[in-house]
C-alpha cells in the first residue's frame, strides 16, 4: 500500500493576539535609559497603539503554533503553474543576513558600501548573460513592478520619439498582471486569442498592430507551458510599425542557456527572482522583478543606476530620459544577495540543467496523466502542463473539488482556473527540485483522485478533512468583510 | 449549477443578449439579471449600482455584479434614466440569488425611448439562445 | 549538485518514458531559429564554502555598526532587532510557504497577516489595512491613485517635506496618467504650511507626512479641515512608525488614507529593501483599496477561520479595471513586524518611542548647547535638521574617516538647504556615542 503524504497529527490550537494577551506582560528587552525623560509637547502626544502585551514566550508559542498550520516548500510539492516553487537553498539565507549587508543603511557615502554596490553591479551582468538582454534593473519589488517599470519604458520611449501611443496588445493567455500594469500607464488593453495550437498567430498579431499600439506582451513560453514558436515573427511584425516587445519573464525557468531574450525579439524583459532563482516565496512576497532591456532602452532605466567611476562602484542619477524611481532605495537587496548566491552556486551549465530537468519533470507528469486527466494540448511541453476536469464532468466533480483533495494527500494543489483559455484549467509545474519518487507520488495521487471521482466523488467534495479547518465561506467573507480585529 | 430546465424565465420579462431583465411598470422600467446569470455568477457578494439621476446610452455599463472569483459588468437593456436605485441589495446582496427577478431588481428607469424594450427577446427567445 | 536530485538513471527512465532520447529532444518546440547561438559564461559554481568567503569578502567591504556609527535616518532606521524575531520570522513554514489561495493549508499565513492589519490599523488609527505593499514610496503612489479613483479629480497636492525619493516615486506612477502634481511648500519651521494650499477644490488629495522628511511633527487635523471642506482626501504618509507610540495617530487626526514605511518595525535595513509598505484607510473606501485583505470566516463545521476576500478588486480577476497591478507583495515583511509589534506589546511601544524621543531630544539640546544651529522649531521625532557655517562638509568627510556618519547632507534634495544636515539617534545610540558626536562636530 502506498503511503501518501498527508496525515493527520498533533496541531495545536492557537487564538488571536490579542486573545492571548494580558495588560502589563512584555517580550522585548526595553533598552536602558541613560538620558532624562523629554515631554512630548501635549496638543500632538497621543495614547499609542492598542497593543496586547505579550510574554516572549507567548509571542513564541503564538507564532510556532501558528507555522505549524502552513504547508511550505520545505514540507512538500507545490505543483504551481506559472510560480516556479522550487526549492530555497538555505545558503543563500546565510548570505542575505550577513550584518555588513543586513545592517547597512542604504544612502551610505559609496565609499563606504562598496561591498553592496559591487554585487549590485555583478548581479546586473548576470542577469544580462542569462537572458542575452543589455541592461538591467534591480529595482523593482516584484514581477508586476517590473512590468509596470517595462510599461513605464515603453510609454517614455514612444514619447522621447515625439509619437505617444495609446494601446498595447495582451493575448488571452496573459497573467493578469499584464493588462493591469499596462492600465496603470493609461494603456488600452487590445486582446488577442492564440491559436487552436495554443499559440500566437502571427496573422493575428498583424490585424491588430498599427502605430497606435506601442507594442505587445507576451510571456514566452506561454502559460500554456508552451513556447511561442511564432515569436520572431511576432516581434517583426511589431517592431515593423514601430512598437516594442515587453517579454513577462515568469517562465525563464524552462529556457535558461537554450534561448538567448533578445534574439527572438524581446526588447524589455522582468524576470522574477522568486520564481526562477530560488529566492523564498515568504507566504506572498517579498520578491523582486529586476528588468532587463536590449541597449537602445537603456537611457530610459529607472535611477540610479550602478557604474564604475574613479575606480570605485557608485549611484549615478545621470540618466536623464530615465523613467525615475519605482522604489525609494535601491531594490530589495535581501532578494538581489539570495539570487546571485544561487547564480554562483550553479554556474551556466548547472542553469542550463535546471531548465532541461524542468522541462523533463514537467514531460514525465504530463505523458503519465494524460488519459486521466483531459489534455487541450497533446504534444511536448515545456516546464508546465495543463489539463482540465473534462473528463471529470460527469461525475459532477471539478478543478475545485479535485484541488481540494489533494491536500488531504499532502501536496498542495497545482494553480486552477488560470490560464483562462482552458475551462476548469489544471496548470502543473513541479519544477527540477522534485525527485523522481517525489513526482511518481504525485501521479499516483492524481490517478487515485480521478477513481475517488468516479467511485467515491463525495470524498472529493468533503475535502479536505485533514487540513487545519475545511472549506471555508468565501461568501460571507466578501459580503460582510471583517478585516481587522 | 442548476441545468436549464431547472431555471425560471417570467414571461411577462423581456431579456438582453448579456444577461439582463426589464419588466416595465407603466412609465417606468425595472431592470435586473436573469435566474440563469444569477445561476452562472454563483453566490451574489456585491453589487455595484449607479446614481439616481443618471442617464444610460442601451448597452452601456451601468454597474457590476461580483462573486467571490468574478465579477460582470452590467449593461443597460434599453436607454434611460435612473429613478430608483434598489439598496437593499448594500446589505443583502444574496437577493439576486434568491430572487432575481423580484427582491433582487437592481435598478428603475425612464426610458428615453418607449418602444426600445420590444426589441430584447421574449421569453421563448432568450431560452433558445440559451440552449443553443 | 545538491539541488538537482536526478541521476542519471531517473533521466533515462523519465525520457524514455516521454519518448525522448536526449534533453534536446525534449526542446523540439523552440524552432532552431530561437535557440541560443552561443552557451552562457558565468563564473564557475562555487562550492558552499567559496561563496561564504566571497560573500564575507564583499559585506568586508560595508559600513555598519559597531565598528561605524550611522547618524542617519531619512527612511531607513536602526532599531533593536529582538532575537525572537528573527527566530520566528526564518521558520521555513513562514517563509517557504506561497500565498495563502488554498486557505485551508495555509491558516499560518492568514490568522498572521490578519493580526498584522489589525496591529497596522489600530497603530494608525484606521478602520482597515491591506496585507503590504512594496515600500513607503509606492504606498504613497497607490494612495494617490486611490484618492483619484475615488474622487475622480485629476489633482494632488504633496507637501515638499515629503521625503524626497518618495516624491520621486510619486512622480513617476503618475508620469502616464495626466494626473498633475502640485507641491506645497514647507515653512520656516520646518513644517508644511496649510495656507499655501490656496485652492484645494480641485484636489482629489493631499498628501502630507509626519514626521517628515525633516523628523517634524506635522499638524495634521488642520489638512484634514482643509481636504474634507474641499471634498479631497488627506493622505498621511510616514517613515517611522515608531512615532505613533508617542504622537497622535494619522487616524486620530482625520487621515482618510494613512501610508508608509515599516521598516523600523523589526525589518532589518537591508541597504535599502526589502522595505514594508503600510497602508491603511476607511472601510467606506475599502472596496478601491489596492493589495491583498485577509478577512475572517467560518469553516463548513463553524470554526474561525481565515481567507483572502475582496479579491475582484486584484488583477488576477479585474485584469486591467484592478486597483493595482500588485500581485507578489511584502507579506514576510509584514509577518516580521506583527511579531515586533506583538514582541513590544502596548506598553513596550510607548516606552520604547519615548526611549527614542528622548534620545534625539538630548542630542538636539547638546548640540544647541554647543552651539550648533537647529533651524527647525517644530517638535521631531528621531531625526532633525542641524545647519552648520559653510565647510562644514569638510569636517562630515573628516568625521567618516574616524568612522562617524555625521548625519545626510540636505543640499542634493533641497537647494537651499546648503550646509544643512539631517541626523538620526534611535534607541540603539548610546549616550557615550552622542556626547562623541557633539564633540567631533565642534572641533
Amino acid at each position: 500500500m502506498t503511503e501518501f503524504p498527508g496525515a493527520t497529527g498533533l496541531v495545536l490550537n492557537e487564538p488571536l493576539l490579542w486573545e492571548r494577551g494580558r495588560k502589563g506582560r512584555c517580550g522585548f528587552s526595553l533598552p536602558r535609559r541613560d538620558v532624562e525623560r523629554a515631554a512630548v509637547p501635549a496638543g500632538l502626544a497621543g495614547d499609542g497603539p492598542d497593543f496586547p502585551d505579550l510574554s516572549e514566550l507567548d509571542v513564541v508559542r503564538h507564532y510556532t503554533r501558528l507555522s505549524s498550520w502552513n504547508f511550505s516548500v520545505d514540507a512538500g510539492m507545490y505543483p504551481l503553474g506559472s510560480c516556479t516553487m522550487k526549492y530555497n537553498p538555505k545558503t543563500n539565507e546565510r548570505q542575505a543576513a550577513v550584518p555588513g549587508f543586513a545592517h547597512a543603511h542604504p544612502l551610505l557615502p559609496a565609499a563606504l558600501c562598496q561591498g553592496g554596490l559591487e554585487l549590485m553591479a555583478a548581479l546586473e551582468c548576470l542577469l544580462a548573460e542569462i537572458t542575452g538582454m543589455d541592461a538591467v534593473t534591480l529595482q523593482p519589488g516584484a514581477g508586476a513592478h517590473g512590468e509596470l517599470a517595462g510599461m513605464l519604458i515603453f510609454h517614455a520611449y514612444h514619447r522621447h520619439l515625439g509619437k505617444p501611443r495609446s494601446k498595447i496588445i495582451v493575448p488571452d493567455t496573459a497573467h493578469g498582471t499584464n493588462p493591469a500594469s499596462a492600465a496603470l500607464c493609461g494603456y488600452a488593453a487590445v486582446p488577442i486569442a492564440s491559436s487552436a495550437r495554443g499559440v500566437l498567430a502571427p496573422e493575428t498579431v498583424a490585424a491588430v498592430m498599427d502605430e497606435e499600439t506601442a507594442g505587445i506582451m507576451v510571456t514566452n513560453p506561454n502559460t500554456l507551458g508552451l513556447f511561442e514558436e511564432n515569436i520572431k515573427a511576432v516581434a517583426e511584425i511589431v517592431h515593423a510599425k514601430g512598437g516594442l516587445v515587453y517579454g513577462d519573464g515568469a517562465n525563464m525557468n524552462a529556457v535558461m542557456g537554450l534561448v538567448n531574450m533578445s534574439e527572438v525579439g524581446i526588447d524589455v524583459l522582468h524576470l522574477n527572482l522568486h520564481k526562477t532563482f530560488a529566492t523564498p516565496h515568504g507566504g506572498g512576497g517579498p520578491g523582486a522583478g529586476p528588468v532587463c532591456v536590449r541597449q537602445h532602452l537603456e537611457p530610459f532605466l529607472p535611477v540610479p543606476r550602478v557604474r564604475v567611476a574613479g575606480g570605485q562602484y557608485e549611484l549615478s542619477e545621470d540618466h536623464p530620459l530615465s523613467i525615475g524611481k519605482l522604489q525609494a532605495f535601491w531594490g530589495n537587496m535581501g532578494n538581489l544577495i539570495r539570487a546571485y548566491s544561487y547564480i554562483l552556486s550553479l554556474g551556466a551549465e548547472n542553469l542550463k540543467r535546471v531548465s532541461e530537468l524542468a522541462v523533463l519533470n514537467a514531460n514525465y507528469i504530463k505523458e503519465r496523466l494524460k488519459g486521466t486527466f483531459h489534455l487541450p494540448q497533446d504534444r511536448p511541453c515545456m516546464h508546465e502542463c495543463v489539463f482540465s476536469d473534462k473528463l471529470q464532468h460527469e461525475h459532477k466533480v471539478t478543478t475545485l473539488d479535485i484541488a481540494k483533495r489533494l491536500m488531504d494527500y499532502g501536496f498542495h494543489p497545482p494553480t486552477i482556473y488560470f490560464p483562462l483559455v482552458v475551462p476548469g484549467a489544471i496548470m502543473i509545474e513541479p519544477t527540477e527540485t522534485e525527485s523522481k519518487e517525489t513526482l511518481d507520488l504525485f501521479i499516483e495521487t492524481m490517478q487515485a483522485i480521478a477513481a475517488e471521482a468516479r467511485e467515491n466523488p463525495d470524498l472529493l467534495r468533503q475535502a479536505p478533512t485533514r487540513c487545519k479547518r475545511r472549506r471555508l465561506d468565501e461568501t460571507a467573507a466578501a459580503r460582510k468583510p471583517c478585516l481587522s480585529g | 449549477m442548476k441545468e436549464l430546465s431547472e431555471l425560471k424565465f417570467p414571461e411577462n420579462l423581456r431579456y438582453a443578449e448579456s444577461h439582463e431583465w426589464l419588466g416595465a411598470e407603466g412609465a417606468t422600467a425595472k431592470i435586473g439579471i436573469s435566474d440563469y446569470a444569477q445561476d452562472q455568477l454563483g453566490d451574489v457578494v456585491y453589487v455595484e449600482l449607479p446614481e439616481v439621476g443618471k442617464a444610460f446610452a442601451k448597452a452601456a455599463p451601468f454597474g457590476s455584479v461580483e462573486s467571490v472569483k468574478a465579477v460582470s459588468e452590467l449593461y443597460m437593456p434599453v436607454a434611460g434614466k435612473i429613478v430608483a436605485v434598489n439598496r437593499a441589495l448594500d446589505a443583502s446582496p444574496e437577493l439576486v440569488n434568491k430572487d432575481p427577478y423580484g427582491e433582487g431588481w437592481m435598478i428603475a428607469i425612464e426610458p428615453s425611448t418607449p418602444d426600445e424594450a420590444k426589441l430584447l427577446f421574449t421569453r421563448q427567445t432568450y431560452l433558445d439562445k440559451l440552449k443553443g | 549538485m545538491r539541488y538537482l536530485p536526478h541521476t542519471p538513471e531517473d533521466i533515462a527512465e523519465m525520457l524514455q518514458a516521454v519518448g525522448a532520447g536526449s534533453f534536446d529532444e525534449l526542446f523540439v518546440g523552440i524552432p532552431p531559429e530561437c535557440r541560443r547561438s552561443r552557451a552562457m559564461v558565468l563564473p564557475e559554481p562555487l562550492t558552499e564554502w567559496e561563496l561564504n568567503r566571497h560573500i564575507d569578502q564583499l559585506e568586508g567591504r560595508m559600513a555598519v555598526a559597531p565598528e561605524y556609527k550611522v547618524f542617519i535616518g531619512a527612511g531607513s532606521y536602526d532599531h533593536h532587532i529582538p532575537a525572537a524575531v528573527g527566530f520566528l520570522t526564518s521558520r521555513s513554514e513562514f517563509v517557504t510557504s506561497y500565498t495563502p489561495y488554498q486557505p485551508e493549508m495555509s491558516q499560518g499565513t492568514l490568522q498572521a497577516i490578519f493580526e498584522y492589519q489589525t496591529l497596522t490599523a489600530r497603530l494608525l488609527g484606521m478602520e482597515v489595512a491591506n496585507a503590504s505593499m512594496y515600500d513607503g514610496a509606492s504606498a504613497l503612489a497607490e494612495a494617490l491613485l486611490m484618492a483619484v479613483r475615488i474622487t475622480r479629480r485629476p489633482k494632488v497636492a504633496v507637501s515638499r517635506a515629503v521625503h524626497p525619493l518618495y516624491r520621486r516615486v510619486v512622480r513617476t506612477y503618475l508620469a502616464p496618467t495626466g494626473i498633475e502634481v502640485r507641491e506645497i511648500p514647507f515653512g520656516p519651521h520646518g513644517v508644511t504650511d496649510p495656507a499655501a494650499l490656496a485652492d484645494a477644490g480641485d484636489l482629489a488629495a493631499i498628501a502630507v507626512q509626519s514626521p517628515n522628511f525633516f523628523g517634524c511633527i506635522e499638524e495634521l487635523a488642520r489638512f484634514a479641515d482643509r481636504a474634507h471642506t474641499a471634498g479631497a482626501l488627506l493622505v498621511a504618509g510616514f517613515s517611522e512608525p515608531l512615532a505613533f507610540g508617542v504622537f497622535k495617530s494619522p487616524g486620530r487626526q482625520g487621515a482618510d488614507i494613512a501610508c508608509g514605511e515599516g521598516q523600523s518595525l523589526g525589518i532589518a535595513r537591508s541597504f535599502g529593501g526589502p522595505g514594508l509598505g503600510m497602508f491603511a484607510a476607511n472601510m467606506q473606501h475599502v472596496r478601491n483599496m489596492p493589495g491583498r485583505l485577509v478577512g475572517e470566516t467560518v469553516d463548513i463545521e463553524g470554526r474561525r477561520g481565515y481567507v483572502l476576500t475582496l479579491s475582484t478588486r486584484e488583477q488576477h480577476i479585474r485584469r486591467e479595471k484592478a486597483t493595482s497591478n500588485i500581485c507578489t507583495n511584502n507579506s514576510l515583511c509584514a509577518l516580521t513586524a506583527a511579531v515586533y509589534m506583538a514582541s513590544l506589546g502596548g506598553s513596550g511601544m510607548r516606552e520604547l518611542a519615548q526611549i527614542n524621543y528622548d534620545r534625539t531630544e538630548y542630542l538636539k539640546g547638546r548640540l544647541r548647547a554647543a552651539g550648533v544651529k537647529l533651524p527647525f522649531s517644530a517638535p521631531t521625532f528621531n531625526e532633525f535638521v542641524a545647519a552648520f557655517p559653510p565647510g562644514f562638509a569638510q569636517t562630515h568627510r573628516r568625521l567618516l574617516e574616524k568612522k562617524i556618519v555625521a548625519g545626510l547632507a540636505l543640499e542634493p534634495y533641497y537647494p537651499e538647504l546648503r550646509d544643512h544636515y539631517l541626523f538620526c539617534a534611535t534607541e540603539t545610540m548610546p549616550r557615550e556615542d552622542l556626547d562623541a558626536l557633539v564633540r567631533e562636530v565642534q572641533s
